[in-house]
């Protein structure tokens, strides 16, 4: 699937592992969190790096103290109406000061994207081949925020007080 | 009222662009139903029995004359000439076409109306009581908190993809005229002990098939606060709030299953996070926001009585009857608020035709400085005439057939579009509401009667609020025949209350008999001056269930 970065498609350098398959060495590993928990000293030890795919039902307390270990973590959206993550992806940003990849997985919508930015997420797996124009598009179709949200944006109540 | 600035219309134009894309993408195939469904929905568009529907939100019920003027235009141009008012003060135009959605928006967004969040499961329009800023009894005009709460929840990127659709309602005064518990968050204005006004928020209210009065988890929230504790209760809500079956996803169920104590606790946690900072609501914007409620320019000298309106009330029983029922006291002397009744004999509550609506702006700007009101009951209010322009505008209203007067009495019902045009319904809501009109059209026998609000709903999703209506009727489907369950008691206002169920549902046909007999056993028992709700109170449904069910 075309993996969206910072608005360009590129190459995924990410290896997936499923649960029960061996751990390859020294390749950068995105791995479930259930793996994570149960293997998180082997995983250390391959001294690569470590992504995390987290289910968006997670708490994030509990996963807070690895944070800094991980260099990707994707949040899942399993139907494109189930919103939890973009709450997720906000903490992860906001209240947890993680700086690395954000990467949205599962069904995500061209008409999500802009949301997806907002909320902090850097990449999208899109299974579209337009997905750079999508991206375009999609980004430019509103361009004045009333929230603050992950990305900055200065809101229309910052602008109106300037 | 307020007024875009370049920012709001900016969004507002943008967001009607998108949609344009959006309905182009379908027609053009690159979007399939399934992924188009909701992002239709979340701009007002829904697909009914026989057409689409768009919805047109009206923020806490408050509309301009030029603003009315455009509704009608809509009704006239994309549809067929009329247009209907719904519970939670918006407009729906019920036989639009698809290919003229983006060109209608593109024409109301020229006067700053949308259907953004009118559907989905988003937070959907704000709605306030609709006497604000002009009931006498009120602490704070809580549209300024509204229209800031409006910008804030639109295209908000965290909370446009919550587990169900969340109504927020905000209240300014003691007397509650918004059926703030029957939302899933709602904020009372209230005094703290040192005298600051502050809100007293309420979560987890709801009709539907669960229906839930909401509870109180705050006694008193500072205004500024009023962000992020919306915040805290929305980012609650999308983690925890149930997505494994549409019945139980509103937050009603949630805290219910929770806990009030728990899901405040888990609110309340998470507002110590984020409080303050950028969710803090610059003083700066309050008061730019607040300059544009300010009162109009009220004649000081407006008389209380002229001989004219003295004359026309001793002599005309009609316009007495209509001062008691559709006139109210107003803050400002001499001055008084008149409520526009769409519920005429045999007519659809809420419906009004383009010419109407026409008649009412224009009289909005001869007599009510161009400002008119939506009620959750499906009415219009003109909210600051001059009590010596009442006999003018009754003249005017009453040819229009806008001069009903049954305001809160017993043919001013509340109905849902029910089977007549909506999917999603049992039975037919519109026929029984005007078969009740057409029983009690006796205006002097409906005054006798006094206060009686009578919600109809054509299936278990309320939207006629038959749970809080003195006499709640609801459609059921019984072997593919319309049946209707009735309830009593119930009360949508600061002593909200659920109905109780009278007995067994009954056939179409006897459903106008059991509201009169209802209405006949009421008047035997019924003791000095009492409403319909007192003495049901006093007496209890046993009197009503006897009666219904002896003769059944």
């Amino acid at each position: 699937m075309p993996l969206l970065k910072d608005g360009q498609v590129v190459a995924d350098p990410w290896r997936v592992v499923a649960d029960g398959e061996p751990l390859p060495p020294a390749v950068p590993l995105l791995v479930p969190f259930a793996r994570w928990q149960t293997e998180r000293d082997a995983l250390i030890r391959r001294n690569a790096p470590i992504g995390v795919r987290l289910p968006n039902t997670l708490d994030l307390a509990q996963v807070a103290p690895d944070l800094p270990l991980f260099e990707l973590i994707a949040l899942e959206f399993p139907k494109f109406v189930d919103g939890r993550a973009f709450s997720q992806a906000r903490l992860l940003r906001e209240r947890y000061g993680y700086r690395n990849e954000l990467r949205a997985v599962g069904n995500v919508l061209r008409d999500q994207l802009q949301f997806m930015h907002r909320c902090g997420f850097d990449a999208f797996e899109i299974a579209s081949p337009n997905a750079v124009e999508w991206c375009q598009a999609a980004m430019a179709e509103i361009d004045v925020f009333y929230q603050p949200a992950a990305d900055g944006a200065r809101t229309v109540f910052e602008r109106r007080t300037a | 009222m307020y007024r875009y600035d370049s920012y709001d219309q900016k969004i507002l134009d943008q967001r009607v662009e998108q949609f344009r894309d959006q309905v182009r993408r379908r027609i053009a195939g690159e979007l399939t139903e399934e992924e188009f469904r909701p992002l239709r929905l979340r701009n007002g568009l829904y697909l009914q029995l026989h057409a689409y529907m768009l919805r047109i939100a009206v923020p806490y019920g408050t509309l301009s004359a030029d603003q009315m003027r455009g509704l009608a235009h809509v009704a006239r141009r994309y549809d067929k000439g009329f247009g209907h008012f719904t519970t939670r003060t918006n407009m729906q135009f019920h036989w639009i076409k698809l290919e003229d959605v983006p060109d209608a928006l593109a024409d109301l967004a020229k006067v700053q109306l949308h259907g953004i969040q009118t559907s989905g499961n988003s937070v959907r329009n704000i709605t306030a009581d609709h006497w604000a800023g002009i009931a006498p009894d009120e602490i704070e005009d809580p549209r300024i908190w509204c229209e800031i709460v409006r910008q804030w929840t639109t295209l908000h990127p965290e909370f446009s993809w919550l587990p169900r659709k969340f109504k927020i309602a905000i209240g300014g005064s003691p007397h509650d005229r918004a059926a703030l518990r029957i939302h899933d968050l709602a904020f009372q204005m209230r005094r703290n002990d040192a005298g600051e006004a502050g809100f007293e928020v309420m979560v987890g209210g709801g009709l539907g098939r669960t229906p839930i009065l909401a509870k109180t988890i705050r006694e008193f929230l500072p205004k500024r606060h009023l962000f992020s504790y919306i915040e805290a209760v929305l980012r609650v809500y999308n983690q925890l709030g149930r997505r494994d079956n549409m019945w139980k996803a509103r937050i009603k169920i949630l805290v219910h299953e929770l806990g009030t104590e728990k899901f405040r606790e888990l609110v309340e946690a998470e507002w110590e996070q984020i409080k303050g900072g950028a969710l803090e609501v610059p003083e700066s914007e309050v008061a730019r926001i607040a300059a544009q409620f300010t009162p109009p320019p009220y004649d000081a000298d407006a008389p209380t009585f002229t001989p004219e309106f003295d004359a026309l009330r001793l002599n005309d029983v009609g316009f007495a009857r209509w001062l008691k029922t559709n006139v109210a006291g107003h803050k400002q002397p001499g001055h008084a608020i008149v409520t526009v009744s769409l519920k005429p004999e045999g007519g659809t509550p809420g419906d009004i035709t383009a010419e109407q609506m026409d008649a009412v702006a224009e009289l909005a700007e001869r007599y009510s400085f161009g400002e008119i009101r939506l009620t959750h009951t499906q009415n219009v209010v003109l909210p600051h005439v001059r009590r010596a322009d009442l006999p003018a505008l009754w003249r005017a209203l009453s040819p229009l057939g806008l001069a009903v007067p049954n305001i809160g009495l017993a043919t001013d019902i509340i109905a849902c579009p029910g089977l007549d045009y909506c999917s999603l319904a049992n039975a037919r809501s519109i026929p029984i509401a005007q078969q009740i009109t057409r029983r009690f059209n006796d205006l002097a026998r409906v005054h006798d009667i006094g206060e009686l609000k009578i919600k109809i709903s054509g299936c278990i999703n309320a939207c006629g609020h038959h749970h809080v209506g003195h006499i709640g009727i609801l459609g059921v489907d019984k072997n593919g025949e319309e049946f209707y369950q009735i309830t009593l008691g119930g009360s949508e206002d600061e002593n909200a209350r659920l109905g109780t169920i009278l007995g067994a549902a009954l056939p179409a046909g006897k459903v106008v008999d059991a509201v009169e007999t209802i209405v006949e056993t009421f008047l035997a028992l019924r003791r000095d001056g009492e409403r319909f709700l007192d003495t049901y109170r006093r007496i209890g449904i046993a009197p009503f269930k006897e009666r219904i069910y002896a003769t059944a």
